[in-house]
């Protein structure tokens, strides 16, 4: 009741004094107030509903003639659709929204493309995609996909062991990583423009990781040729690590005596690690890593150590502080 | 006026609520109804979470804006947006929060626990919506009155609840922080525009832009 009073109290107040010029509009800035409203509320129920409207189709076809040897990992985890694994990318190149990738990459020349191998090596050679299969060949291998955001899928690779085509160039004695490099080519990747990362990315492991049976190149998924968005026509694939170290679309790869810096280590060293090996008990400041979500399921499923694969690979790493070297 | 003679006079009144209700809760169920329907992309419940969290900020922010309007533009109709528009913003953020501990982390108390110590962004993101559970509670007409005075100083806290609720966002992404940047801008200016002096100010310019266009209006001459 007071404040009510005090408010009336304050409009006679108000009106028995002298109105200031400021306080009469004029007639066109009137009119032009009443259009502005019009359009803040437009801009208001726009915002929203642009929000609500981001378009979620899938940009890929599913091809009819998918081949598969199972249906499940080794664990008995269901396979991620073919749908899902080429609409869901992480591959900034192209852009940073996952479900746009594909629409991006959609156009991407693949073909004619070489893969130079050199550095610390007895023999460097340049390679020709096409050639691959053929002088390595080529077999399925199921395998887990865990990035880092907290995600996880599971995907039918179809490649090579990496140690297969190492050995093809004989790394020297002094030789104590691998460095590998995607292709520059800002008129085709749009995401190379975005001056928030140091293009081209750059990944690495140590050698005795890069000859691990388990490390892949990987040159198709479902029996069909890799598409764009998932790193064509050739991707290293290492299934024990963060997605992030599965580096897409390679042009070069080195053999070099120090730790290379990758483009995660260098955007930010403290989240980013050179070994990054999927690990539940070294948390991350944004996502979970004790937990993750299978892609196609609802709720979260327990993070493995090395990504489920702790039998074949966490003897590369006796002796080491994994919490230190993350 | 002659061609919205037929228009009610209660939806000639009161367009720009109906507009703001009709906004918000269109787009809600739009995304109610692609989630049930499979249409939220590959990662649903990610989609889901940053959705509402994303609409419960531009909500706030719109919110925050309405008074600068009226204040230094003199434009008062807006003002009956300001409570809508705040607790739709915390609307969104209870969607949020819940979409979170339920469709998320599927009420596990321990993982939730465990999230809340281990990462600055959700506590903040929780201080946020703590802060904004008394202003919701006391945005009605009863409790203006009760407080009187004392009203006008609590609700300021939705600053404080709109600048964390910005970290929150900061935190969250991965390295790109425009887009957050930009919206903790937009706070800051709101707020740096309702400080006395600031406000005076931007008013005395107006009021001088106002008389200098009212000097400039020149006759229309014969060969116009």
């Amino acid at each position: 009741m007071r404040s009510s009073r005090t408010l009336s109290w304050v409009m006679k107040k108000k009106a028995m004094s002298k109105i200031p010029s400021s306080e009469i509009t004029p007639e066109h800035i009137y009119l032009s107030r009443r259009a502005f409203m019009r359009g803040v509320g437009a801009l208001a129920a726009g915002s929203l509903l642009l929000g609500a409207c981001a378009a979620t189709e899938p940009t890929t076809d599913v091809p009819d003639d998918l081949q598969v040897s199972a249906d499940t990992d080794e664990l008995g985890d269901t396979l991620t659709s073919y749908a899902a694994i080429t609409n869901y990318n992480n591959y900034y190149e192209f852009s940073t929204d996952k479900e746009a990738v594909a629409r991006f990459a959609r156009d991407f020349r693949t073909s004619p493309w070489e893969v130079a191998v050199g550095g610390l090596v007895r023999h460097p050679q340049t390679f020709d995609v096409s050639d691959l299969q053929r002088r390595f060949g080529s077999e399925e291998r199921i395998y887990r996909l865990r990035c880092v955001e907290g995600w996880s899928m599971v995907i039918p690779w179809v490649g090579f062991p990496l140690a297969a085509l190492l050995q093809e160039v004989e790394p020297e004695a002094s030789a104590q990583y691998v460095r590998m490099e995607t292709i520059y080519d800002p008129q085709q990747m749009p995401g190379q423009n975005n001056q928030w990362y140091n293009w081209p990315y750059i990944e690495g492991l140590r050698l005795d990781e890069a000859m691990h049976d388990l490390t892949l190149l990987a040159t198709g998924i479902y029996g069909k040729a890799l598409t764009p968005q998932n790193g064509a026509p050739v991707r290293l694939v290492v299934p024990w690590k963060y997605g992030f170290k599965s580096i897409k679309s390679i042009v070069r790869i080195d053999l070099v005596e120090t730790m290379p810096t990758s483009l995660w280590m260098l955007a930010a060293p403290h989240e980013y690690g050179f070994y990054a090996n999927v690990n539940p008990d070294v948390p991350h400041p944004r996502w979970s890593q004790s937990t993750e979500r299978r892609i196609g399921e609802s709720g979260r499923r327990p993070t493995l150590p090395f990504n489920g694969y702790a039998e074949q690979v966490a003897e590369l790493y006796t002796g080491m502080d994994l919490k230190q070297f993350f | 006026m002659h061609g919205l003679s037929h228009v009610p006079s209660y939806v000639q009144r009161h367009w720009l609520t109906l507009v703001t209700h009709t906004a918000v809760l269109v787009s809600l169920g739009w995304l109610g109804w692609q989630y049930g329907a499979h249409q939220l992309g590959v990662n649903p419940i990610q989609e889901l979470t940053f959705r509402t969290g994303k609409s419960a900020l531009i909500l706030l922010v719109l919110s925050l804006t309405c008074t600068p309007l009226h204040t230094l533009f003199g434009i008062k109709r807006i003002l009956v947006l300001r409570r809508p528009l705040g607790l739709y913003a915390f609307l969104y953020a209870s969607l949020h929060f819940l979409i979170f501990v339920g469709l998320d982390y599927g009420f596990d108390a321990t993982l939730i626990g465990q999230e809340i110590v281990e990462k600055r962004y959700i506590l903040v993101g929780l201080t946020a919506l703590v802060l904004l559970v008394p202003l919701a509670v006391t945005s009605t007409r009863g409790w203006m009155r009760r407080l009187g005075k004392n009203w006008k100083r609590l609700h300021r806290i939705v600053y404080g609840a709109a600048l964390l609720a910005v970290l929150h966002y900061l935190w969250v992404v991965k390295s790109d922080i425009r887009e957050p940047l930009l919206y903790g801008g937009v706070i800051v200016v709101l707020l740096v525009l309702r400080l006395p002096p600031v406000r005076r100010m931007v008013q005395r310019w107006r009021d001088y832009r106002v008389a200098d266009k009212e000097l400039r209006v020149q006759p229309p001459t014969a060969d116009q």
